[in-house]
């Protein structure tokens, strides 16, 4: 209440070309990360690294890893960790994998191939994803059991229950609709990326206008149109600059011809079609949406950050801070069966390792991604970042040959030296 | 509810709670009236904020009973404080440090736009409105409030409590860390509430002040209450002993 900040005008224009822009520091410095992690690599493999293929695969092999990322960020923002997501992944995993082979054709009688099987079997895996996810949450907030021992504990148990219910086989092979969900198998074509594209344009947008609508309307400050408009650009050209490399990336001739002959048809001589758009892909760009509406405008996210920023504080404004813990901890389980959906439609069977060191994976993607293990501050597009820095890094160390123990000393240090980063500017931007 | 008009806004009858045997209150009464302040007095450690916490929803009490306008009531959680009407100011201050001032002050009560989403703006722009009231240098609106200064956080606390015009008013050292300008300013602001008929239990260590701000003072000691008085019947030092020594210089009534 004494000599505050004195400026009386609400005006922003402190000279600085990012502070117009209001660029977060943060972003840059993630994506100018990314960007050199990638010109790197491309000059190391000659090019090989920033080709239309590799960046497709890469996205598609990110994709796992960066949906449960987005469900870390509130359980690590609401000062939790869920050390269980890899086993399960595994477990939901083998539930999907169970029902569509055998228990839906073999008690129920659904013939192979019918369209209800890839639906049940996908809701059946929400389901128990979701109710392990809200049981370990409850034990988590109602019988105060610490979140680091719940799922320490839940690591050793849900892994092995995927063991018992598979027998440690590899199950397989799974729904033909089922498989469209992991990547190469499912995408939208060129044509239907171009329409996603400009709807996201149009999105994108429509939503910075209409938060520059509301914020002017209640007199603050906005910043400059050129600036707004130099954002709009920028956006829209991301937008249709990364469906234009997904849209370049060719169906190899072979496979074409393979689909036309599966159709019955002969293919046209020299025809080229574009894979476009993983169906994968567009999911995690929807979680990661409504996650991040979740995480900004919602009571349910404003509790997750007030819950970690001061328990105490969020208990006597009256937030029930158990509930919440159970809510978040069964998103987490719901994010992780729709990770196992993705990740065993991409191997095309459930294996009986799939998604191991997979919660170190999301944790470091994360924390990379600039969520704070101490809680209160974390966010849903840092971590998509962090989950492409992590996965970038893996597979162009692969590309260049780097010998397997050194990808993972280098992956290991990374992590940590990502962390001191963000420690250091913290600290520089004044401890926020 | 039934409004007892001669009954009290605030009735808290031998109220009890102890932290691992330790009697933090020990049967302890005390009462409000609309309109009213009343102090609440003692060395630290004398089982203030813990009596006024049970008034909050903040603890659960051993024993005791609460009644509001005559009414007895069941304050289980600081949600059901919040729906009595009951507003507090702790002496924590209770605020999430990574959210800006607007985001405390509406925290688990949050404007909410059409499509049910929360509404910042319109948060943001009622904070402005009280801040201006409250505390018209205060400018820093979209910084999380650890970017704020103790009194500055004070002020978010106070404005919190105001703002949802509440009929009883807890204060747990409101002016703790106010310069001399912004504590006066708080006084006003207590006679205002005051003057609109809202009783206010307020919590302070120096006897000056509640000399000139409360009707009412109680004095605890060790989990005990020492004593009622009526101000216009005391002195300072009447007060000032009271805490010291224990004793109630009026030596009659009271519990
Ligand atoms: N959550 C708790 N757990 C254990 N003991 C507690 C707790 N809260 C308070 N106490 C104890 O209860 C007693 C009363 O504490 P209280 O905070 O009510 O004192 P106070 O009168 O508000 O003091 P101050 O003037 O320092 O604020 C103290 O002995 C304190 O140690
Ligand atoms: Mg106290």
């Amino acid at each position: 209440m004494t000599d505050m900040t004195s400026a009386p005008v609400p005006q922003k224009d402190d000279g600085n070309l990012f502070h117009k822009l209001e660029l977060d520091m943060r972003l840059l410095g993630m994506i100018g990360a990314l960007f050199i992690l990638c010109i790197g690599f491309n000059w190391f493999t000659d090019g090989r690294f920033l080709t239309p293929r590799n960046i497709f695969n890469l996205t598609i092999q990110t994709v796992s890893v960066a949906i449960m990322a987005c469900g870390m960020v509130f359980v690590i923002v609401n000062r939790h960790i869920d050390l269980s997501v890899g086993a399960l992944l595994a477990t939901t995993s083998a539930v999907m994998a169970m029902m569509q082979t055998q228990i839906l054709p073999n008690s129920f009688g659904l013939g192979l191939g019918h369209p209800l099987i890839w639906v049940l079997a996908i809701l059946s895996g929400l389901l128990v994803g979701t109710l392990i996810g809200a049981f370990q949450g409850w034990m988590i907030g109602y019988l105060t059991i610490p979140a680091f021992i719940v799922t320490l504990g839940g690591f050793l148990v849900w892994r092995n229950v995927a063991w018992y219910l598979t027998s440690g086989q590899t199950i397989g092979p799974l729904d033909q609709t089922f498989l469209t969900f992991g990547g190469t198998n499912g995408t939208l074509g060129t044509s239907w990326s171009w329409v996603v594209a400009v709807i996201a344009s149009i999105g994108a947008v429509w939503a910075m206008w209409s938060s520059r609508r509301s914020k002017a309307g209640h007199g603050f400050p906005v910043k400059p149109v050129w600036a707004e408009l130099t954002l709009h650009g920028i956006i829209v050209a991301s937008i249709f600059g990364f469906i234009a490399v997904l849209n370049a990336y060719l169906i190899p001739e072979r496979r074409l011809e393979r689909m036309f002959e599966a159709r019955g048809e002969v293919m046209p001589e020299g025809l080229t079609v574009g894979y476009g758009l993983p169906i994968s892909v567009l999911i995690l760009i929807l979680v990661a949406l409504v996650l991040s509406v979740v995480a900004k405008r919602t009571r349910f996210g404003r509790y997750i950050f007030a819950t970690g920023g001061n328990p105490d504080a969020a208990e006597l404004s009256g937030i029930n801070t158990r509930l919440l813990t159970v809510k978040i901890f069964a998103l987490m389980g719901f994010l992780c069966a729709l990770s196992a959906v993705i990740a065993s439609a991409r191997l095309s069977n459930h294996t009986n390792d799939i998604g191991t060191l997979d919660e170190l994976r999301v944790i470091a993607a994360a924390v990379i991604g600039g969520t704070a293990l101490a809680g209160g501050f974390g966010t849903i597009y840092g971590a998509l970042i962090g989950a492409l820095i992590m996965q970038s890094l893996q597979s162009g160390m692969a590309m260049v040959g780097v010998d397997a123990p050194f990808q993972n000393i280098v992956v290991g240090a990374v992590l940590v030296l990502a962390v001191l980063i963000d420690i250091i500017y913290r600290k520089r931007v004044g401890a926020k | 509810m039934a409004e007892h008009s001669n009954a009290p806004l605030v009735e808290m009858k031998n109220i009890s709670i102890s932290f691992g045997g330790i009697k933090a209150v020990d049967d302890v009464s005390v009462d409000l009236r609309p309109g009213e302040v009343v102090g609440l007095l003692g060395h630290n450690g004398a089982g203030k904020s813990t009596l006024i916490k049970v008034l909050s929803g903040a603890y659960a009490k051993d024993a005791g009973e609460i009644f509001i306008n005559g009414n007895k009531v069941d304050i289980k959680s600081p949600r059901d404080a919040r729906a009595n009407n009951i507003e507090t100011i702790y002496q924590t201050l209770a605020l999430a440090d990574n959210l800006d001032a607007a985001q405390n002050l509406f925290l688990g009560r949050e404007l909410m736009t059409p499509f049910g989403l929360v509404d910042d703006s319109a948060m943001e722009a009622e904070c402005r409105k009280i801040m201006g009231r409250l505390n018209p240098n205060f400018q820093k609106f979209n910084e999380p409030v650890s970017a704020l200064s103790g009194g500055q956080r004070q002020s978010v606390a106070i404005a919190r409590a105001v703002y949802f015009n509440a009929r009883i008013l807890i204060m747990d050292e409101p002016t703790a860390a106010l310069g001399p300008h912004e504590t006066q300013m708080v006084a006003d602001l207590i006679l205002q509430l005051k003057a609109q008929g809202i009783g206010i239990f307020l919590i302070d260590h120096d006897v000056h002040s509640v000399m000139e701000l409360c009707d009412r003072a109680s004095v605890m000691k060790n989990g005990k209450m020492v004593g009622t008085v009526k101000i216009a019947d005391v002195t300072d030092d009447d007060l000032l002993s009271m805490i010291i020594l224990g004793k109630n210089p009026m030596e009659k009534e009271d519990v």
